[in-house]
């Protein structure tokens, strides 16, 4: 078996259950966690607008902070854009999520999923230069935050030197690139690339429970 | 004395002129500089008539049909017959006894200078007995006819790389020719079939310059097979621009569009079928509305269904993923369980 036919079959496969059991075993597991009783009263009704409100406040950044975190904010929305650009815009991807669930959709045009793919590209590496030269966040970044830059960052990359055609033959360039994103579906559950999972589950609870307490968001 | 090609060339009435149009066209198609021509016909005209033996173990004639039938009669066609069959068991007027000792008679006269070519893949299963020409198995008369070989030529993908007859799951131990002559010279020219003109190109090469062509890491001659399908490929510009035919009969499929998205081979198969087409020239798969099958590659008949497209996976389905996404809810259930038990504990303790 060569490497794309492994990419495309076996590696495949398990990747994918390994992603399937992995995120349903955490979301499963934090969603019966046993939470303490609340005896108080809720001062402000309508928990979920409080929810929904904290969701998009915490998507942009507050104006006091502004000048610090926009220029990370901007480039944060670029490359998770650019991610759902060319994994649900790109043909080949489609064929591939059509060969599993059977759902298609309309493509987008190459030319602007390529370029897509290079602006993502490029917030992705600057905000890993970010990372790696403020001294704060230096402190706070851990194997799992490199980690996980890195097998996101990695699909991206092999797959545009898949579509150039760059440094090696285009069936080990696909298989690379296919195999890039089955080490992303690996790590996703057990990794912080979870948050794509959790973000809006864990600020919509802290948004219900400050609206419950009646604490101003 | 054996006639030199030029000799055999001129009484099939072979004119000069049209020796050298062949010529200068093989010069191209080797990616030979234009003056090379003149050297390659000079070479091709002093060569003797050399000896080849030609096996055909588990195949299907395909590959000689081709070579030797699609559009007769070409020049490709004259030089195919003039260097060749000593020893054919298609095409040799000859049969059972008289046939064997015809082999025998080449091989004695030019031991270690005649060219094997063999097509159809090698069993070995239960000692070679699944396939045998009189009553000897393929793989012993592979092993004995190759060891007097100058070089071997592997014309097919069952001879190149096992093809149909290795698919899995491979009933009769086929392996390729490669597999089992390793102190030889073997060139493989894969597809099924392979182009005619691909396989008198190696011959006149091989009469050339004495050598066989340089070769890719599947022993495949570059020249033939350097680039993909795709990267020559007329609809390319349509797989750039994202457009795509969904079925075959549907407005993208009548205006030309890519075949990718119908389980087109193309991006990952090495062949010149784009550029020297079939038919004399005349198209090839894709130009007739068809996916690349991908039939020079190795192992093509178990890489998932001809109508897959290339980024679609060949082994997981909704069902497995269904299947995974209970199973974790499942794990996760059984985690908070212990968590709550453990929560539990942890207040009565307090």
């Amino acid at each position: 078996m060569d490497m794309l036919a492994f990419a495309r079959g076996p590696g495949l496969h398990w990747s994918l259950t390994i992603l399937f059991v992995g995120v349903f075993w955490r979301l499963t597991g934090i969603l019966l966690l046993r939470r303490s009783p609340d005896y108080s009263v809720a001062r402000i009704s309508g928990w979920w607008t409080g929810a929904l409100r904290l969701i998009a406040l915490r998507s942009w950044p507050r104006r006091e902070f502004s000048a610090t975190t926009s220029f990370p904010t901007l480039i944060g929305y670029l490359f998770h854009i650019g991610l759902a650009v060319i994994v649900f815009g790109l043909q080949q991807h489609i064929l591939l999520i059509r060969s599993l669930t059977g759902l298609s959709w309309p493509n987008l045009p190459s030319g602007l999923v390529n370029l897509t793919a290079g602006v993502t590209a490029a917030s992705m590496l600057a905000l890993l230069i970010r990372r790696m030269t403020n001294p704060v966040l230096r402190l706070l970044s851990n194997f799992d935050d490199y980690f996980s830059w890195l097998v996101a960052f990695l699909p991206v990359a092999t797959g545009m030197l898949a579509v150039a055609h760059l440094g090696a033959r285009y069936e080990t360039l696909l298989a690379l690139h296919m195999l890039s994103a089955e080490l992303l579906f690996v790590w996703f559950p057990f990794g912080k690339l979870m948050h794509a999972s959790l973000i809006f589950l864990s600020r919509g609870t802290s948004g219900a429970l400050l609206t419950r307490k009646g604490a101003a968001i | 004395m054996r006639e030199t090609l030029d000799q055999s060339l001129r009484r099939q009435g072979v004119s000069r002129r049209a020796f050298l149009k062949y010529c200068t066209a093989l010069a191209s198609l080797m990616a030979l500089p234009p003056g090379m021509a003149p050297a390659i016909a000079a070479a091709l005209g002093k060569a003797m008539r050399p000896s080849v033996i030609w096996l055909s173990f588990q195949e299907c004639t395909g590959c000689t049909e081709s070579l030797t039938r699609s559009n007769a009669p070409t020049l490709e066609d004259l030089i195919f017959n003039s260097i060749s069959l000593d020893y054919h068991e298609t095409l040799q007027a000859a049969s059972g006894t008289a046939a064997e000792a015809a082999r025998e008679q080449a091989m004695k006269a030019f031991y270690g200078k005649y060219l094997l070519i063999v097509d159809g893949s090698v069993a070995t299963g239960l000692q070679g007995a699944y396939s045998t020409v009189a009553g000897v198995t393929n793989l012993d008369e592979l092993k004995k006819v190759a060891a007097g070989a100058a070089a071997v030529v592997a014309v097919g993908s069952c001879s190149s790389f096992g093809g149909l007859p290795m698919a899995h799951p491979n009933p009769t131990g086929a392996v390729a020719v490669s597999d089992i002559i390793t102190d030889k010279p073997v060139i493989n020219v894969p597809g099924c079939p392979p182009i005619p003109v691909v396989i008198t190109g190696v011959l006149a090469h091989f009469l050339t310059y004495g050598t066989l062509p340089e070769t890719d890491l599947h022993r495949r001659p570059k020249m033939f097979y350097g680039e993909t399908i795709h990267d020559r490929c007329y609809r390319r510009p349509f797989y750039d621009q994202g457009k795509f035919a969904h079925t075959f009969d549907d407005e993208g499929a009548r205006n030309g569009w890519c075949l990718y998205e119908l389980g087109c081979k193309g991006p990952i198969t090495y062949n010149s079928c784009a550029t020297l087409k079939w038919n004399e020239g005349t198209s090839f798969p894709i130009e007739s509305g068809h996916g690349c099958l991908g039939c020079s590659e190795p192992k093509f008949w178990d890489k998932g269904s001809f109508y897959q497209p290339l980024s679609g996976g060949t082994w997981t389905d909704s069902g497995t993923l269904l299947a995974a996404a209970a199973a974790g809810v499942a794990v996760g259930a059984g985690a908070a369980v212990l968590s709550r038990a453990r929560q539990h504990h942890a207040q009565e303790e307090k």
